[in-house]
Parts: C-alpha cells; sequence; structure tokens
C-alpha cells in the first residue's frame, strides 16, 4: 500500500490547480455541453420570438394573449418546468433545450414588441410616404430601430439560459451543472467551485460578446450619443 | 395522456398529502420559506435603497447587482453553501441563497422608483421647506410605491423559484417532490410535484397581480 498523496485534492481543498490539469478533459466537454444548450435554446427562441413579437405589434389583439402567455410561462420556476417536460422529451437534451427556449422566449418577445413599439409614428409614416410597402417597411425601418432593444433582451435572455443550464442537472444535461450535482454528492469542493465559476465566466463572457456585436449593428446610436 | 391521469391520480391520492414528506407539509415549507425570506429580504433591501436613492449615490451598484444576480447560477450558490460551514444549520443554505437572490430585484426597483420621482415635485417639497425625512416618508416613499411593490412582487417569484431548485441541494418544499419523484423514476410524482409549483407559483403571482388593482389608484402606477 502507498500512502495516499499529499495533495490539494486529497485534502479537498476549494481551490485547486491539481483539479484542473487532471480533470481538464471533464472540465472541457462539461463548459462545451453548456455552451451548445445554451446556443441551441437561445438561436431557437429567437427564431421563434421574432414572428410573434412581429405578429404582435401588426395585429394589437394578438398582443394581449401573447404577452399573458409568455408571462404565465416566465413564472413557472425552472425546475418545474423541466419536470413538466419530462412526459414529452423523456431524459433528453431536448427536454432542457425545451425548457429554457420557452423561458428566452419570453424575455425576447417582450423585449423585440417593446423595441417595435417604441418606432416613432413620424418615421413609420415618412417611410410608408417614400413608397415603402409593409414587407419593406418592417424589415429596414422598423426591425432596425427595434435592434437595440432587441440585444438586450437577447443579453437578458442569454445570461439567463447560462445559468438556468444548470437545472438540467437534474436529467443529466446541465452542462457545468452536473460537475456541480456530482460534487454536491461526493463533497468534491474543488470541483463545485471550479464550475461554478466557470460559469459566471462563461455569462459575462456571453454578455460582453454580444454588447459587442450590438454595437457593431447599431453605429447610429453611439453617433448620437458621442 | 396517460401520464396526466397518473400524475392526476397522484395527487388525489390522499397518502401523498399526509406525513412528513406529505404535500401538506412540503407546501407548508414552502409558504414559509417564501414569506420569512422575503420578509428578510425586504428589510435587508428597501431601507438600503431608499436612502441611497434619496441621497442619489450608489446607482450603478444599485443597478448592477441584478445584472449580476442574473449571471449567477441558483443551483450552484446553493451547492457552494451547502459545502460551507452554513451547510450544517439545516435550511441554512436555502435561508442565505433565497435571500441573496431576492435582494437585487427589490434594490433596483426600489432605487430606480425613487430616482425617477419627477425632480419638480421633490423641489416644490423642499422649497416648502420640508426636512430631508419628511421628504423622503411624505413624497420620494408614496410616488416611488408601484416600483417597490414592482420589485417586491419580482422577488417573490424569484424566491418561489429558488425554494423549489433548493430541493436539488437537500432543502425542503415543494422541490422535494419532484426530486424524490426523479429518484423513484416515477413520471406521474414527478409530473404531480411540477404542476404543485407551478400553480403555487402562478398564485403568488396571482396575488400581487389582485392586490395591484385593488389598491387606489395613486398607488398603481401608470400600467
Amino acid at each position: 500500500m502507498t500512502a495516499p498523496p499529499d495533495d490539494c485534492l486529497a485534502r479537498n481543498e476549494w481551490i485547486c490547480g491539481e483539479y484542473l490539469t487532471t480533470r481538464r478533459h471533464i472540465l472541457l466537454d462539461a463548459v462545451l455541453q453548456h455552451l451548445q444548450l445554451t446556443a441551441i435554446s437561445v438561436l431557437i427562441g429567437l427564431a421563434l420570438a421574432l414572428p410573434l413579437a412581429v405578429v404582435a405589434r401588426r395585429w394589437g389583439w394578438a398582443a394581449g394573449p401573447v404577452l399573458a402567455v409568455t408571462t404565465i410561462l416566465y413564472t413557472i420556476p425552472s425546475l418545474a418546468m423541466f419536470s413538466l417536460l419530462l412526459p414529452v422529451y423523456g431524459l433528453s437534451k431536448s427536454l432542457v433545450v425545451a425548457g429554457l427556449v420557452l423561458y428566452s422566449l419570453t424575455l425576447l418577445v417582450r423585449n423585440i414588441l417593446a423595441g417595435l413599439r417604441a418606432v416613432p409614428a413620424e418615421t413609420r409614416q415618412a417611410a410608408r410616404g417614400l413608397g415603402y410597402g409593409p414587407i419593406r417597411l418592417l424589415l429596414t425601418v422598423e426591425l432596425p430601430l427595434a435592434l437595440p432593444a432587441a440585444m438586450a433582451g437577447l443579453r437578458i435572455a442569454t445570461v439567463s439560459a447560462v445559468s438556468l443550464v444548470t437545472v438540467g442537472a437534474i436529467v443529466g444535461f446541465g452542462g457545468l451543472g452536473n460537475l456541480i450535482y456530482a460534487g454536491m454528492n461526493t463533497y468534491f469542493k474543488a470541483q463545485v467551485l471550479t464550475a461554478s465559476v466557470l460559469c459566471v465566466v462563461i455569462a459575462i463572457v456571453a454578455d460582453l460578446l454580444l454588447l459587442a456585436v450590438q454595437r457593431l449593428l447599431t453605429p447610429w446610436t453611439r453617433a448620437a450619443r458621442g | 395522456m396517460k401520464t396526466l391521469t397518473d400524475a392526476w391520480d397522484w395527487l388525489t391520492d390522499s397518502a401523498h398529502w399526509s406525513g412528513d414528506d406529505g404535500i401538506w407539509h412540503r407546501l407548508a415549507q414552502h409558504l414559509v420559506l417564501t414569506v420569512v425570506c422575503l420578509v428578510i429580504s425586504c428589510l435587508i433591501a428597501l431601507p438600503v435603497a431608499l436612502v441611497l436613492g434619496h441621497l442619489g449615490k450608489g446607482g450603478a451598484l444599485a443597478v448592477n447587482i441584478s445584472n449580476i444576480g442574473r449571471a449567477v447560477p441558483t443551483f450552484a450558490v446553493l451547492v457552494l453553501l451547502l459545502l460551507t460551514p452554513i451547510g450544517k444549520w439545516g435550511e441554512g443554505p436555502t435561508v442565505v441563497a433565497l435571500v441573496l437572490f431576492a435582494v437585487p430585484p427589490l434594490l433596483t426597483n426600489a432605487y430606480v422608483g425613487m430616482r425617477e420621482v419627477d425632480r419638480s415635485v421633490v423641489q416644490a417639497a423642499r422649497g416648502m421647506g420640508m426636512t430631508g425625512r419628511q421628504m423622503l416618508f411624505q413624497v420620494e416613499l408614496p410616488l416611488s410605491l408601484p416600483m417597490i411593490m414592482n420589485g417586491v412582487r419580482i422577488a417573490a417569484v424569484q424566491l418561489v423559484a429558488t425554494a423549489t431548485i433548493a430541493a436539488l441541494a437537500g432543502g425542503g418544499g415543494l422541490g422535494r417532490i419532484i426530486t424524490a419523484g426523479f429518484n423513484l423514476a416515477d413520471t406521474a410524482q414527478v409530473v404531480a410535484g411540477a404542476v404543485l409549483v407551478a400553480v403555487f407559483a402562478l398564485v403568488v403571482e396571482g396575488i400581487f397581480e389582485t392586490a395591484e388593482r385593488l389598491s387606489p389608484r395613486w398607488a398603481r402606477g401608470e400600467r
């Protein structure tokens, strides 16, 4: 019998360089799953939210029901949401994605709709006076002007999704949440802290990236301010 | 469809309502956790937000704290707390995590509400010779009440959600019915627990909605 090694893993310390080097692959896999789940969910959410917001803007009567349903969806706690989807999707990645799509959808619809509603009536009338049809008006005038509000929604939705993916650990597809869940059951401090910090880092980096994209897409907002 | 009828059968079985793992006990735990932590969070966040808002200081902090709160996963905080010495006293990690996540929306909304009070009204109050304290309690606080209540409502919904996730880290509350269902691979129980949690959350939201509708017009804001 060799004596157990006396390193930070054996001492179960919170911060452990040994953990980072020996579990590099596990961490990388978890981060990749985390990014994948977040990206797919937010993109599907965006693809659904955009037409919903446009419909709610064009036909006023649709706005009430759309906002009411999304508010109800958003009120349901994440763990319950994943559980309600269990009979439909089983223990799968799709279940986590579906749950996250519903949350992103809510945040995106609200923000895009707010952005579309904030387009000044004079601007729309001016475009119409120049002979813009409804589709050209939407694509070249209304949507670009709604972009800052939509991007704000996209940033909130992405950051929330990064954080909510961890709850997916209940069905085994939680990205870094899986490591946190496993670390909790084995009392593995370094694993829980490392995975938690990585979650926050992913959220911050994603937020900053989207902020940069927003700046690139809406140069006029900077010109007006500066 | 079969899962739904199974979940209904699970819910209507009186054996599942009594005892320490029963629905009544879990419901009471969830309710107590939510109410107690909401009161604690309000006692911490509102005085700070009102004073900062009155003085017009610390705005960046009060607004950014909400964004930071959103980036930190609830589940991660619960597990981290569980592994610290706090984890040894029963519901300790749950209470601390619940308060941590309820404070940011309270702080941000109350602060923004205080700052959005029409400056000319505040100046008029000062011109009438009101002291700082009188201005805070008789002018700024009543005018920012709709935003403050909006913060309380967001915090309450957040508390219900966090208390549910607490079950993953061994905390009490309705979430335990869901996690127990997962451990037993009993889909009917998982769905039944989820329905209970969802209804609980919607009832909480509904209570605030009703309170807002019944409140006098000045306290309702523009919405």
